[in-house]
């Protein structure tokens, strides 16, 4: 038989070299070694960058809320209500005498909060339901695509109303009620993107090993869906954020006196012809937070999606 | 000649007879009835549409619609197949290109069907069957896109040899492989067909890649097998039928005064 062919043996120097090497000796490396490609792509995306940094400042800033806040996010000194921006209070106070950027960092945690338990209950039931539908085909796919319909034939923030009046007002609720109105889209991507790799041969050839259908849809169908709906998550996230803020804004969502971005601006609407900054600081946060994630999605776009030419 | 010249032992061996298949209402199989003793070696041979990787397809279960009769070891097989099926009867796909999947490692890709059917010494399987195909473990935690289309190809051959089956299906192994690496993957697949005594049937449109691999030789034409043939008589150019006369010449190089001969055969 043939000479057996050996793979062009670079020593590897360092962790980079461990990295980039093309002769990886386990699966972990293997995996690292995919990341960091990726990562090298990421860096060159300016803008991508500028994203990245801001998503990392708002889970620092969350992280560390307790030692960056400057006053009690809940309490305030009805003495000095409604100040302009100073040296003691940056961003000025509220109607009840709470410092503003305190509040606006305890209320990063909300926000971060709210973006990821929805990411991780709508894009999970967005894949299976996707998944499953694309590859049995025939009524599962009708059936499970109806129900899709159905959750888009409502206006995503009047649907999370409904549940949110069903269920009682409430951050957790307003989660939920968000992400039960969010999944139907990720359903519809998982399940076109299914549907261009089902008839692939790298399926058909998974088939011949035996392997089961759970087997196939989660190890060999679901890997190749995950990018581009981890691209349309993180570009849904802004969307997410305004859809919380406008749920806390009507009152259904997080309760005062916490400190939630929207609830912020709903209560410094009275107060918006003479102290505009009350309602404008909360608004500019959601603004930048949500320009953040857009740009990391786009970013992440660029890496991930194997039709732009990345490392598919 | 022709009819007797592969003959399977009843009860083992491939045996297909009156195989019809459909792509919804257009028959694309028409009673095409064949058989290939243990250890033999078949090609089906035609022109592209012909039908031949529909016969390979429907075998493995991939074809929906069918019906006639599908014998492997005697044991007639039914609309699906059980996962032991899997462990006597391989396919190795025509591009490997497409056959791997592009977010597995190679380790993943063959270890995958060893842990499925719950086989015992998984990572030894592995550096096993590589070495079967000539590839050096270095290869083993590569993504499919850092391998050449040789390499590729056989890893898909390695994939097939997990299971450790006795029936391989080939569908155009070599057909998209440089000029250079056909020869390397077909001197490999007989090495391993002679090697592990196992019963091919393989597909292609090349006839010399068919009679270097085979003992025999079916000539396929719009869905029906016309003749079957030793190599023997294929490489001396010995076919009765119009149409395999027809085929020898098209692919003995290009030929004005051939090519204008030529009749489409119904």
């Amino acid at each position: 038989m043939n000479k057996p062919m050996t793979g062009t043996a670079t020593a590897p120097q360092g962790l980079r070299g461990w990295l980039r090497t093309d002769t990886p000796q386990s699966r972990f490396q293997a995996r690292m070694g995919r990341l960091w490609f990726g990562w090298l792509t990421f860096r060159r995306n300016r803008l991508a960058m500028l994203g990245l940094s801001i998503v990392l400042l708002l889970c620092a800033v969350a992280l560390f809320a307790p030692l960056l806040a400057p006053y009690n996010p809940v309490q305030g000194v009805l003495n000095d209500r409604l100040q302009a921006g100073s040296a003691a209070h940056w961003f000025g106070t509220d109607n009840m005498g709470r410092d503003i950027l305190s509040r606006l960092i305890y209320g990063a945690r909300y926000t971060l909060m709210v973006v990821v338990l929805v990411a991780i209950t709508a894009a999970p039931i967005g894949l299976l339901v996707g998944t499953v539908a694309g590859y049995f085909g025939g009524w599962v796919d009708t059936a499970l695509m109806r129900v899709t319909d159905i959750f888009l034939a409502f206006p995503k923030l009047i649907l999370a109303l409904a549940f949110v009046a069903a269920l009682g007002p409430g951050l957790e609720n307003a989660v939920l009620a968000i992400a039960l109105t969010s999944w139907p889209p990720y359903a519809r991507l998982a399940r076109a993107e299914t549907l261009t790799v089902r008839k692939a041969d790298y399926i058909a050839a998974a088939r011949l090993q035996g392997l089961s259908h759970a087997r196939l849809i989660v190890g060999h169908i679901m890997p190749m869906c995950t990018s581009s709906l981890i691209v349309r998550v993180t570009l849904d996230m802004a969307g997410i954020i305004l859809t919380a803020a406008g749920l806390g804004f009507l009152g259904l969502g997080a309760q005062p006196p916490l400190p939630e971005w929207g609830a912020m601006i709903s209560e410094g609407r009275q107060f918006l012809l003479n102290q505009w900054w009350v309602a404008t600081v909360p608004g500019l946060a959601i603004f930048v937070v949500s320009l953040g994630f857009n740009l990391l999605g786009d970013g992440l776009r660029d890496v991930l999606d194997p039709r732009a030419g990345g490392n598919g | 000649m022709s009819a007797a010249v592969l003959q399977a032992v009843p009860g083992t061996g491939i045996d297909v007879s009156g195989l019809n298949v459909w792509f919804d209402d257009h028959q694309v199989l028409h009673g095409v009835s064949f058989s290939v003793p243990e250890g033999g070696a078949l090609g089906l041979v035609g022109e592209s549409g012909s039908g031949k990787s529909t016969v390979l397809r429907a075998l493995c279960g991939l074809v929906d619609q069918w019906s006639g009769a599908l014998r492997i070891d005697g044991a007639d097989l039914g609309k699906t197949r059980s996962r032991g099926f899997y462990r006597v009867v391989q396919m190795v796909f025509q591009d490997p290109f497409a056959s791997l999947h592009p977010r597995h490692t190679i380790d993943r890709t063959l270890s995958e069907p060893a842990q499925v059917h719950g086989l015992d010494r998984v990572e030894d399987r592995v550096v096993t069957a590589l070495e079967q195909v000539g590839l050096d473990r270095s290869f083993r935690f590569r993504f499919p896109h850092q391998l050449s289309g040789g390499q590729r190809q056989r890893v898909a051959i390695a994939r097939a040899l997990m299971l450790e089956p006795r029936v391989l299906l080939l569908d155009e192994p070599t057909s998209a492989l440089d000029v250079s690496i056909q020869a390397e993957v077909l001197n490999l697949l007989k090495g391993l067909q002679r090697d592990l005594g196992l019963t091919t049937l393989m597909v292609s449109h090349d006839l010399a890649v068919v009679s270097h691999m085979c003992d025999a030789v079916a000539i396929m034409n719009r869905g029906r097998i016309l003749e079957t043939i030793a190599a023997e008589d294929l490489a001396a150019g010995r076919v009765d039928h119009p149409y395999s006369q027809q085929l020898l010449r098209a692919s003995s190089g290009f030929d004005r005064a051939v090519i204008d001969s030529f009749v489409d055969w119904e």
